[in-house]
């Protein structure tokens, strides 16, 4: 270009003004493929809530149902292991489950709606992991001899007691979640659907 | 040559700069004389890459990306592995040769990445080729962690059940994150069809693109030599490097020895070791994805044990952010360092063989903390073994952020004039 030459400044602006116009069409044109990475509408609307017959269940016996592709654990407490609550819980960091990880009809110490029956969703608070049922107390476990029963994430060591609740200093920020539930008959549950949403 | 097939390369030429690229990328293309066999790894990590792509090409003629159970309740992914190993004539042969590949990547990648740090490879002028360099590990271990998730088996679940749960830490945006990566609110058959769209597609694509932009860069300035020592300063009448020889035909013969070299160590795994004792192909992998059970003990495959030992050395909340948050950061600040080395090494020398004690001490104390954080990588943690990973990852980052201080304090050796040779 000859030094001549002087620029077209009216040109220029023009564009610069269509670049900027160009770019503002190709950022909009991301928005769907962005979007298409969203959980779909069918991913959505598969929460539906399932049933869970109880009436066999044994005491001490934990029984394990899918509910939105997760486990949800449903155990059958005896005295002895709801006794074992009071035991660990100067050892929680959340006794009175203060976090909100329940529906508030299960916010107590047993954090059940029937203290015999827990219904809680078996993923760990830390990265997800489903941690390992060790709901028999004692040594045979190997958590130890003066082990109350609860669960122990295999992933990352989270120790968890018989309500759920996660020990103090551990990887786990939270207790593990209580899902919405409700009884249809006595040993009938619902889960997924409390009728309260 | 013939008249009439040289008249073809005319014509050619006249169209296409074929003659003017094969002189400038091959026969008068001026590499070092004295390399040694730490200069075989470039061209292996080349030819992995191609046994990747071609082996990746037939497994996806018979792969089906699909979580859904099947007739028999295995989900039809596993399943496909399955067919793939038992039905498919020479599927096995196919898949054994990818998964090995998958591996030997990286020990050519790592090793690679070592002979960099020996003769200081990454100093001026060769910054960019380290920075490809450095993006072709991250892509590669983007790669590997996708295609980990394909055959649908307890570990390919609960691996990116963990590590897409991480991006879930990072505050405000990690759920929606997390969300968006696994595109459904479980790991399912969304997250691995997305997965297998990236392995098999996008992810090749850039990783193709990073090492065209790694050889041209290293074929613009040069390639550096175990004596870091330029050869482009001497020169002959003609302006050949006096310490220079073509590539080809001397070092496409030299490439070809390591290539067989290492054939016969990959074919020894793929036929007789694909499992590679439960560190190639972990033995949970063998049962098919189920989300209610996490398997008793579940570790990266080895490649990525060093990193995760970093993310789980991290135990301590900082600035009100839950410590797998700063995990995550220290995992991935431990990757991006790297890119970092040709401005924290302050040495005048560039090759170990002139640098001195306090370079080759960190050096050791660098290789030795990445070994044991890999060793515990694979290890459930315990209180004792956490320490250890977080003395070995404080060393591992000391290495570099202490590089500018004990680089320049070093008692280095004169280089030499010219590259040594017998």
């Amino acid at each position: 270009m000859s030094v001549d030459q002087k620029m077209d400044s009216s040109r220029r602006t023009l564009l610069f003004a269509t670049s900027a116009m160009g770019g503002v069409a190709a950022v909009a044109t991301a928005v769907p493929f962005v979007a298409s990475l969203s959980p779909s509408e069918r991913a959505k609307a598969a929460g539906a809530p399932v049933e869970a017959d109880i009436s066999k269940l044994a005491p001490g016996e934990l029984m394990t149902v899918e509910w939105r592709g997760k486990p949800v654990w449903v155990l059958r407490r005896t005295p002895e292991m709801l006794a074992s609550l009071e035991k660990t819980a100067d050892k929680v960091s959340d006794p009175e489950s203060a976090v909100p990880q329940q529906p508030s009809y299960a916010t107590n110490v047993h954090r059940s709606i029937n203290p015999e029956y827990l219904v809680m969703v078996g993923i760990c608070t830390h990265l997800g992991c489903s941690p390992s049922s060790k709901v028999a107390a004692g040594a045979e476990g190997g958590m130890g001899a003066d082990w109350a029963g609860g669960f122990f994430c295999p992933c990352h060591g989270s120790v968890f007691d018989l309500a759920g609740r996660v020990f103090k200093s551990m990887p786990a920020p939270t207790n593990l979640e209580v899902p919405p539930h409700k009884y249809l008959a006595d040993t009938m549950l619902l889960i997924g659907d409390d009728g309260k949403a | 040559m013939t008249t009439k097939s040289q008249a073809l390369v005319n014509w050619i030429d006249e169209r296409f700069p074929l003659t003017s690229s094969i002189k400038g990328h091959l026969t008068e293309y001026y590499a070092p004389k004295n390399f040694n066999f730490w200069y075989f790894f470039g061209s292996l990590a080349l030819m992995v890459l191609v046994i990747q792509i071609l082996t990746g090409i037939f497994l996806v003629m018979h792969y089906k990306p699909d979580g859904t159970l099947n007739a028999a309740g295995i989900p039809v992914a596993f399943a496909s592995v399955e067919y793939i190993m038992r039905e498919v004539p020479g599927g096995w042969l196919i898949r054994y040769l990818h998964s090995t590949g998958a591996s030997a990547f990286f020990v050519v990648v790592y090793l690679h990445m070592f002979r960099g740090l020996l003769y200081g490879s990454y100093r001026k002028p060769r910054e960019l080729i380290w920075i490809f360099g450095t993006l072709i590990f991250l892509v590669l271990m983007a790669e590997a962690f996708m295609g980990y998730l394909l055959p649908w088996g307890q570990m390919s679940f609960w691996g990116a059940q963990v590590i897409i749960n991480l991006f879930s830490a990072i505050p405000f945006i990690g759920p929606d994150l997390a969300l968006m990566i696994r595109g459904d609110f479980v790991i399912g058959d969304a997250t691995l069809n997305r997965f297998f769209a990236f392995h098999v597609i996008a992810v090749p694509l850039i990783l193709i693109g990073l090492v065209a932009a790694h050889i041209i860069a290293l074929h613009e300035v040069g390639s550096n030599n175990p004596d870091g020592v330029e050869i482009k300063k001497k020169k002959d009448a003609n302006g050949i490097p006096l310490d220079g020889i073509p590539f080809h035909p001397y070092y496409t013969v030299k490439d070809i020895v390591g290539v067989v070299g290492f054939l016969i160590l990959f074919s020894a795994v793929v036929f007789f070791w694909p499992e590679g004792g439960g560190y190639f192909l972990e033995y949970n992998n063998f049962i098919p994805a189920d989300p209610l059970t996490t398997p008793l003990h579940i570790a990266p495959v080895w490649y990525f044990t060093p990193f995760y030992s970093v993310l789980r050395a991290v135990t301590y909340p900082l600035f009100g952010i839950d410590a797998k948050f700063w995990g995550v950061v220290a995992m991935g600040a431990s990757v991006v360092i790297i890119a970092f080395l040709p401005w924290l090494d302050r040495s005048p020398v560039k090759s170990i063989r002139y640098k001195g004690p306090i370079f080759k001490g960190a050096l050791a104390v660098f290789i030795i903390s990445f070994f044991i954080l890999g060793y515990l990588g694979v290890l459930p943690p315990t209180p004792m073994r956490t320490l250890v990973a977080q003395i070995c990852s404080v060393l591992y980052f000391a290495f570099f952020l202490a590089m500018p201080w004990y680089s320049k304090l070093d008692k280095c050796k004169p280089e030499p004039d010219r590259v040594n040779f017998k």
